[in-house]
């Protein structure tokens, strides 16, 4: 069904559409705030990482400019909801319009391309194993890094004041929480691990595109989502876990698809197949309690 | 000691739907004090409840506490000189965290908050020990989510959490109204042991006169935004729900709401 090119191809943009699950993780479950963001702080990262490498900055140094984008487009949604009270669907959206020109703007034009010079994944070209399975590994490990600190953050008394907020905003404040300072702090890491994935995406592509971002906040939430439906969520770790396992059977699923001669499915259907994901992916678990409400 | 003066809380002003709910309440709590308040529906004692807490800000007046100004100072500024338990069960807890993360919140009401384990093992002891006096066996339960606890034992571990810190007054809005009669009476008594034990300065709300008299040091009650009456000491001891009742037609006009006579 997948060769081996394909599968390790899908393994490694699941790994990097799983640091946007887990910023999405962030935004929709642990703040209950619906972010739209992502959709333009996912090419934010690209563009800003691409223009920095071409300008001859260090590809690390570059990579880290792009998450303090991200976190910065961040808490200008988590401002505009918090300090303007702009509804936070609304808020997000704002600030997602505003990044298509912004982006625009940092790449002076619709896309840069990194043909040709270092970026942060240039050392794996020249290892003993191809790179196609180098790159996976590298992103595997950013990966288990990333959601190491996010479990033991979430456990922190800041990180658990975080969770308080998001899921009962009334409670947290008598218990002396900054509820606002919180959601500006949550959106902002959110949004600067949605932008560290557009960086890695734009490096491991080759190339950063002003288009890029469109669809990333349905694939983020399709992966928290799946995910969810497939892991118990009984622990922080298993949760946070799921995000990823979810992320990475997207892109295998999407692969599959993709690939297998008898579906006749082609590259631009993509969106329609995350879309009824997505939707089978949040009705199965009520299918599954209904037909274990029925058999009782 | 907590002072509020000439509070006016106004919803909607300027509009319409305008609702001037509290009209200049003046009430002062010593150090120590349990004062209970009564009043009918839309009297105003969530309102100067939630006012004291920071939720709902003041029109004109002040409170203060200890003699400094909180009138302007947002919820969780005010949180920790001032902690609560809500009338909601489901609102003074996190349902998706563990008893011990909501222990362990609570825990750091009166401080900043850092990036260090919330869930500390020095804590596990004290929480296990207050847990214990609850008799409800939460204690073994520590690594249970909250959302499975019934209401009665969500609103035990609100009043647990309230009281682990202390504080300079302690607000409790009907907390137990929305809980079965056994049930109520266990978290009513709970509260008493608290506040005794603590000597904790307490502002309580009740819907049932029996209770307002029988509970506490002092009894005021909220008519239409006003304190319609204030009693304390010995007088307090002696009177009846009836005394209550009349006493407050002699300087106002009929209650018209059962509500307050049943209970």
């Amino acid at each position: 069904m997948l060769n081996s090119f394909a599968f390790f191809g899908a393994i490694e943009t699941g790994f990097i559409y799983g640091l946007v699950a887990l910023g999405v993780f962030i935004s929709f479950r642990i703040l209950d705030f619906p972010d739209l963001t992502v959709d333009g702080s996912f090419p934010l990262g690209a563009a800003v990482s691409a223009t920095m490498i071409v300008a001859g900055i260090n590809p690390l140094i570059a990579t880290f400019c792009a998450c303090i984008a991200g976190a910065a487009a961040g808490l200008v949604t988590a401002w505009l909801n918090v300090r303007l009270k702009i509804l936070h669907l609304l808020a997000s959206i704002l600030t997602m319009i505003a990044l298509y020109s912004i982006n625009l703007r940092v790449m002076d034009g619709p896309n840069k391309a990194l043909l040709g010079v270092e970026t942060l994944l240039s050392p794996l070209d020249n290892l003993s194993i191809p790179y196609y399975i180098a790159y996976p590994i590298a992103f595997g490990i950013v990966i288990l890094l990333v959601v190491a600190a996010l479990v033991w953050f979430l456990k922190t008394e800041v990180g658990l004041a975080m969770r308080a907020t998001g899921s009962n905003e009334r409670m947290a404040k008598a218990n002396g929480i900054n509820t606002g300072r919180m959601v500006l702090m949550g959106m902002a890491l959110s949004n600067a691990l949605v932008a560290l994935a557009g960086a890695l995406f734009a490096q491991s592509q080759g190339s950063a595109d002003v288009t890029m971002g469109v669809g990333v906040i349905v694939i983020g939430l399709a992966s928290v989502i799946g995910g969810e439906a497939l892991l118990p969520k009984r622990t922080l770790l298993m949760w946070i876990s799921a995000c990823i396992l979810g992320s990475l059977l997207y892109r295998l699923v999407v692969a599959v698809a993709l690939n297998g001669e008898v579906l006749g499915l082609k590259a631009q259907d993509l969106n329609l197949i995350t879309a009824i994901l997505v939707t089978v992916a949040i009705v199965a678990p009520n299918w599954r309690s209904y037909f274990k409400g029925s058999r009782a | 000691m907590i002072a509020v003066d000439d509070l006016h809380i106004m919803f909607n002003w300027g509009t319409p739907l305008e609702n001037h709910a509290l009209k200049g309440v003046s009430l002062t709590i010593p150090k120590g004090q349990f004062v209970t308040v009564i009043g009918s529906n839309g009297a105003g004692k969530s309102t100067l409840l939630n006012a004291i807490a920071g939720e709902t800000p003041c029109h004109k007046g002040s409170i203060s506490l200890d003699g400094n100004d909180i009138s302007s100072l947002p919820v969780h500024k005010r949180a920790p000189q001032i902690a609560r338990v809500f009338q909601d069960p489901l609102m003074g807890t996190c349902e998706d965290l563990t008893i011990e993360e909501n222990l362990a919140l609570a825990q750091a009401r009166t401080k900043r908050r850092s990036l260090t384990r919330a869930a500390k093992s020095e804590y596990q002891e004290r929480f296990m020990d207050k847990l214990k006096t609850l008799q409800l066996g939460l204690e073994l339960r520590l690594n249970d989510k909250v959302g499975l606890l019934s209401g009665g034992q969500r609103q035990a571990v609100s009043l647990l959490m309230a009281s682990l810190n202390p504080m300079k007054l302690l607000l409790l809005d009907e907390h137990t109204a929305a809980l079965d009669p056994k049930t109520a009476q266990f978290i009513l008594d709970l509260t008493e042991q608290i506040v005794d034990e603590q000597q904790l300065t307490a502002l309580m709300v009740t819907h049932s006169m029996k209770q307002a008299l029988s509970i506490g040091d002092r009894t005021i009650m909220l008519h239409q935004g006003n304190i319609a009456l204030d009693v304390d000491g010995e007088h307090r001891k002696s009177m009846t729900t009836n005394d209550l009742l009349e006493q407050f037609q002699k300087n106002h006009e009929q209650i018209d709401d059962d509500a307050l006579l049943l209970g």
